[in-house]
């Protein structure tokens, strides 16, 4: 039997993500992909495959499955408690699982989007050359309990490996440039928008986050009136009542309403992780620091595969430590095999 | 930059975007520099330039800063925007000309009585204008597949209604600001809901996923209502295509 997993029970914001459909916003189709694009890179160099492997994100609910088949798994974005069969693991790890263990993911007790890597891949059917899926564009839809979700061919690698997780998690200063619209508003007005701290709102979805400021709303002169033009992820828009959003990997492709500011793509991720109540500020950037900053992220994600290290265990964290052969060679108990 | 600067204006868009705009407002040569400029930007292949896009009034070019320096892309861009007039350029070519069966009015399209009084017009006017006047993509955007079109006869500058359409189906044919747009899919809307179509605006399993592209032109028929059946059952929407010159 092909190895799959079971979605046994889950929240609203459950879906399939890779790196999303990049190229075809003159079909008016947004890139979309995982909001944490660096926690989709960490589990997939946890996990010994390529960086774009799709896997499931998790909204601020957690979620529980049913292997079917042996596989590995890791757990990277948002902390949340991760238990298969019953027994506590630890995030960031790349753990095997036996055929027919329960794995649940509790809450998130710190960011807001979790993501479970699965190796080999959740396997759906591809669309647009991309397996995420993107419900304002109308491709695929949020998983239910009761989905049955494949898996590509195991991978092979090593397991008890981790990564150490950037601190992201809880808000924030983002980096942002100016764009081509933030001279539609006052001078003043970018100085106080980069003075003001700012509370991820509840409302929010893979299409924005609202920001709401501490102060008094943000206005431009030119109102409501500005033409329709291009809308990129990471743009800070302003809407009608003053409160800012920052447009996400799902936004639309073009829109009417002012921005005053667009947050660097490598500052996405901790955008994504703030969940609601997380203090935020704005920093404007030059475009020579964005496009170091750009470089740097680059340079970090490319170097997470080195950066997975074998787990150093003591023994008293090992649930199955009779299972262990301890008196055996050089074998002290504290090594990994 | 001012919203009064003189156009053709070239701006940074993040880290990785590159924006020409035409114009702060729509006008027809603005969307047709606009449509110009990025077959121009396509075809000239600077390296390191991942995606062009255009925009009612604006061209976006996607990039890689690893690869392409802004300073010397926007130079690049610069020449090209000097090399021409573009406000006065020809469309590019590869267009084609759709004619699409459109059911106006009565359940099909509730808003066409308010559109027209709004426009000055009868009912039945308003859709002899409207089925008789050929409108141009001037964008895809906002969602997949939706087409904002135009211009139309002046009087068709009608604002949008202050409040809002709950749920106008897929295929609805929506008039304001001398433009139709053409939902893909069910949507609140603030535009007037006149007539429907059956056209298939994005089908994500076949290629292309998308049916009209940005520059291509568009007539909109009126059919009886009794048509309506035999549309939703052509693949096409009972739409046929052509070549433009």
């Amino acid at each position: 039997m092909s190895r799959a997993l079971h979605v046994l029970a889950c929240g609203p914001g459950l879906t399939v993500q890779d790196g999303g459909r990049p190229g075809r916003m003159a079909e008016g189709l947004s890139q979309g992909g995982a909001l944490d694009r660096l926690a989709l890179a960490e589990g997939a160099a946890l996990l010994n495959q390529p960086p774009r492997t799709a896997a499931l994100e998790m909204m601020l609910a957690g979620a529980s499955f049913r292997a079917q088949g042996a596989l590995r798994l890791a757990v990277t974005g948002a902390t949340m408690t991760l238990t298969v069969d019953g027994v506590t693991l630890p995030g960031y790890t790349a753990h095997a699982v036996p055929d027919g263990a329960t794995i649940v993911l509790g809450p998130a007790r710190a960011g807001c989007a979790g993501y479970l890597h699965v190796d080999g891949g959740i396997d759906t059917a591809p669309l647009l050359g991309s397996r995420s899926v993107h419900t304002a564009a109308g491709l695929g839809a949020a998983l239910a309990p009761g989905d049955v979700l494949p898996l590509g061919p195991a991978v092979p690698g090593p397991v008890d490996v981790m990564l150490r997780p950037d601190n992201r998690l809880g808000g924030g200063t983002l980096r942002v440039l100016p764009t081509y619209q933030s001279a539609l508003f006052p001078a003043e007005e970018h100085e106080r928008f980069a003075q003001t701290d700012f509370q991820r709102d509840p409302r929010g979805n893979r299409q924005g986050l609202r920001m709401t400021p501490s102060g008094a709303g943000f206005g431009s002169a030119a109102g409501l009136t500005v033409l329709s033009d291009v809308i990129v992820p990471g743009d800070v828009q302003v809407t009608g009542d003053g409160a800012p959003y920052v447009l996400m990997a799902d936004c639309q492709t073009t829109g009417g309403y002012p921005r005053i500011a667009t947050v660097l793509p490598c500052d996405m991720p901790r955008a994504a992780q703030a969940a609601p109540g997380a203090t935020l500020r704005f920093a404007f950037v030059t475009l020579e620091q964005a496009v170091a900053a750009e470089l740097a992220f680059r340079r970090h994600m490319a170097s997470l595969p080195r950066q997975v290290t074998p787990r150093l265990r003591a023994p008293h964290d090992i649930a199955d430590l009779l299972g262990y052969q301890l008196i055996s060679g050089a074998v002290t108990g504290f090594e990994e095999t | 930059m001012t919203i009064t600067a003189q156009f053709p204006q070239i701006s940074h868009a993040g880290v990785n975007g590159l924006v020409v705009r035409f114009g702060d407002r729509l006008s027809d040569p603005a969307n047709r520099a606009a449509l110009a400029f990025r077959a121009a930007a396509e075809a000239a292949a600077w390296p390191g330039v991942e995606e062009t896009v255009s925009t009612l009034a604006s061209v976006y070019l996607r990039f890689d800063p690893v690869v392409a320096a802004y300073a010397a892309l926007s130079a690049q861009v610069g020449r090209l925007l000097d090399a021409e007039d573009w406000y006065a350029a020809p469309l590019p070519h590869g267009r084609r000309l759709w004619r699409v069966p459109t059911v106006y009015g009565g359940s099909h399209g509730p808003q066409l009585e308010e559109a027209a009084a709004e426009a000055g017009l009868s009912a039945e006017a308003a859709v002899a204008m409207l089925s008789t006047s050929q409108v141009r993509v001037q964008t895809i955007g906002f969602a997949p597949g939706l087409p904002y079109l135009g211009p139309l006869p002046e009087v068709w500058d009608i604002p949008r209604q202050t409040g809002l359409t709950a749920r106008v189906p897929a295929g609805a044919l929506l008039v304001a600001i001398r433009q139709f747009v053409l939902f893909p899919v069910p949507t609140p809307t603030g535009w007037r809901h006149i007539a429907m179509t059956a056209l298939p605006l994005f089908r994500p399993d076949q290629t292309p996923c998308v049916l009209l592209r940005a520059g291509d032109e568009v007539l909109f028929p009126s059919v009886p209502a009794a048509d309506w059946p035999d549309l939703q059952a052509d693949p096409q929407g009972g739409a046929t295509c052509e070549a433009l010159a």
